[in-house]
């Protein structure tokens, strides 16, 4: 017989599977992922870390208007995606770029809104993955409505809820927990601790000894892992979306990760952490360490490689084809959109800017 | 179809029984609305009726409740949550203006949100603090939102079957005081949809523009103006958004003055917008100054002092005698 407290706390300490010398773990409760996930995964951190590269260098050319980079927590990113079937839902945060084209949207369509256009590019129902939410955690009461409708209708759809770990202070991180334990909504919650809210440290968010620990006072099992570790993020949130699917209602999840770059581009980091902070940081990165037990283990060879590389070179040469600097928009679009018919109102504001675009050309 | 007398309350719980008969996918959720059928019994008997997945209680949070609205929404339900009262919605109003407001115009249309949020609103009932705001201002003035008010119990009953059935979030303003009037009605009579302003009464002298809870004070002050000798036109706006500006400057033009009843207060208000964008359609018609009769700009306040804040007879008619009939 377990306890209450056995099922709904989280493990002592953050589950890992690979540490960051690339040595591999035994746990009692996770497993390994196969060699071919875990190959699959090294693919798609080295397409990730490319994307954040390539990312912030069109920042600086001027052709994206801001990017926070998922840099230091693609393994987050990538785990988050490749844990979901097709069917499965994602609820994305502006910082999980990397999250959403792992699901297969395109780069393209996933930074639509990041170059400062007035719309969310992709096609939410395409991927099943909703609009990349800017106001922090309003989007997790969403997640819990399509979990349950989808519960309603007797699907086995699993929602992937993410956060990071500024967001969890929001009122709305506390809603849909409790919303989702209460109507046993398939929802994985999963909290990206990168230990900073811009410039604010995890310390002044919560003084809980972990973040996963808010799940016991909603009824929701908590579970903590490595953030840099690919293969046991794999299997904590294998096990999550697996008992959210089998019935289990909403699971949390923590990942113990680190901002590596600044909030975004327009962010100084100097102004409030040392640098001597971060550098340990860089030793545990998550590529690293997959690299290397995956060339321990001689899974890594040419072909892996060239497979890798050809993934960043396509997604990375995407992103400069398709990022120009003067993207074509019609204003006329403002307006069209907003109402399934659109209101005499709007019709003559569209109406107005027409004729003053008109008479500029004239 | 024959008449019956029905109260507003009752013309609005047949239209969610009915919407739910008619569309498995509509969902009535919120506050005590399960057992309890509501705090106004809007909502009494849906679930023993329809069962605990069509018409269920939710936690206390109103925030979660809006934001699970739009999650179901976004996959296939028709959800119509209550507020239970005007002013514990402003919890939700993050999710109300950066979301359920914005969803389909970020995602160009892909992603609609077919749902209701019904909010028994404003004053007449003696209600604690928190209990009477009048708070269409805030979502008339947030585009994305379509906001409408019945005054008619055949409205009740017709507008919020439209909104049910319509393809965007409609916030539906329900009068409290108004909930217990009664009247004969067909409710399977067609009435005019969202966006259309309804002219209750005919006189030529001048327009007394309402909605929600003014209209009925409207036409009593009509009838008091009558036996004054002053005929007055009463338009009942209905829907808040869009704006039925058509009919309401026909009745302007018609008469040359008006005056706009409103409860809410007035500073930058729906009653302000009203005055301006008639201003700026029939100045060359107005033979004087558009006057307004609203609530003070103060919180709304105790049962004891209420009279004082609501938009009365009296204030009305003062208001249309103030319309320089004459020179001076």
């Amino acid at each position: 017989m377990t306890t209450v407290e056995e099922q709904l706390l989280p493990s002592t300490e953050p589950v890992r599977l690979i540490d960051q010398d690339g040595v591999p773990h035994d746990h009692p409760s996770y497993r390994l992922p196969t060699k071919d996930v875990l190959v699959d995964g090294y693919v798609e951190l080295i397409k990730g870390r490319r994307i954040n590269d390539q990312a912030g260098a069109l920042v600086r050319q001027g052709r994206l208007a801001v990017y926070p980079s998922s840099h230091g927590q693609e393994a987050c990113q990538v785990a988050s995606s490749m844990v979901l079937r097709d069917g499965d839902w994602l609820f994305p945060t502006y910082r999980d770029t990397v999250s959403i084209v792992s699901r297969g949207v395109d780069p393209i369509e996933t930074l639509t809104l990041l170059r400062g256009d007035w719309h969310s590019g992709y096609d939410p129902y395409d991927r099943k993955v909703a609009p990349q939410s800017t106001p922090l955690a309003t989007q997790l009461t969403h997640a819990v409505g399509v979990a349950h409708a989808a519960r309603l209708r007797g699907e086995d759809t699993v929602v992937m809820a993410l956060c990071g770990d500024g967001a969890t202070s929001e009122g709305d991180f506390h809603e849909a927990l409790n919303f989702a334990a209460v109507f046993h909504a398939p929802v994985v919650f999963f909290i990206q601790n990168n230990e900073y809210a811009i410039s604010v440290p995890l310390a002044r968010q919560s003084v809980a000894p972990s973040l996963a620990h808010k799940g016991i006072g909603y009824g929701v099992p908590g579970e903590r892992a490595d953030g840099n570790d690919l293969a046991g993020l794999l299997a904590v949130l294998g096990h999550a979306v697996a008992k959210a699917r089998a019935g289990g209602g909403p699971q949390l999840v923590e990942a113990h990760t680190y901002r590596v770059q600044a909030h975004t581009n327009a962010d100084d980091a100097a102004r409030y952490r040392p640098d001597d902070e971060v550098a340990p940081w860089l030793e545990r990165d998550p590529i690293k360490r997959l690299e290397t037990y995956l060339e321990q283990e001689e899974l890594l060879d040419d072909a892996v490689r060239a497979r890798a590389e050809k993934a960043a070179r396509e997604v990375a040469e995407k992103l400069r084809d398709g990022l120009m600097p003067e993207p074509d928009v019609d204003p006329a679009d403002l307006f069209a959109h907003l109402y399934s018919e659109q209101t005499p109102q709007l019709t003559e504001q569209a109406e107005f800017l027409r004729d003053e675009l008109a008479r500029e050309e004239a | 179809m024959t008449h019956v007398k029905i109260s507003m309350a009752q013309a609005l719980n047949q239209a969610l029984r009915d919407a739910m008969k008619s569309d498995e996918t509509v969902l009535m959720f919120g506050e005590d609305v399960g057992a309890l059928g509501g705090v106004f019994r809007i909502t009494d008997g849906l679930t023993a009726e329809f069962g605990e997945d069509r018409c269920f209680d939710t936690p206390l949070a109103e925030s979660g409740i809006v934001g699970m609205a739009v999650g179901l929404a976004m996959n296939g339900m028709r959800p119509v949550v209550e507020m239970q009262f005007d002013a514990f919605g402003y919890p939700a109003f993050e999710q109300i203006v950066s979301h359920v407001a914005k969803m389909r115009n970020r995602t160009r249309g892909r992603v609609g949100l077919p749902m209701v949020i019904r909010m028994p609103y404003a004053g007449g009932i003696g209600g604690v603090e928190h209990h009477c705001d009048s708070s269409e201002s805030y979502y008339a003035h947030t585009p994305g939102l379509t906001v409408v008010a019945p005054a008619t119990v055949a409205d009740a009953y017709t507008l919020l079957r439209k909104a049910i059935e319509f393809p965007d979030p409609v916030v539906f303003m329900e009068p409290k005081k108004l909930y217990w009037a009664k009247e004969e009605v067909d409710l399977t009579e067609d009435q005019p949809g969202i966006g259309t302003a309804v002219v209750r009464r005919e006189g030529a002298d001048a327009t007394l523009i309402a909605y929600g809870p003014t209209v009925p004070v409207a036409l009593e002050a009509a009838e008091v103006a009558a036996a004054e000798g002053r005929q007055l036109t009463v338009v009942d706006l209905r829907s808040i958004v869009p704006f039925d500006d058509e009919t309401v400057c026909a009745a302007v033009r018609r008469t040359g003055r008006a005056v706009v009843v409103a409860e809410a207060s007035g500073f930058a208000s729906v009653s302000s917008e009203i005055v301006a964008r008639v201003t700026e359609r029939c100045f060359h018609s107005l033979a004087a100054p558009i006057r307004r009769v609203t609530g003070f700009d103060i919180p709304y306040p105790p049962p004891k002092l209420e009279k004082y804040q609501l938009p009365g007879v009296d204030r009305i008619v003062d208001a249309v005698d103030d319309l320089q009939w004459e020179d001076s």
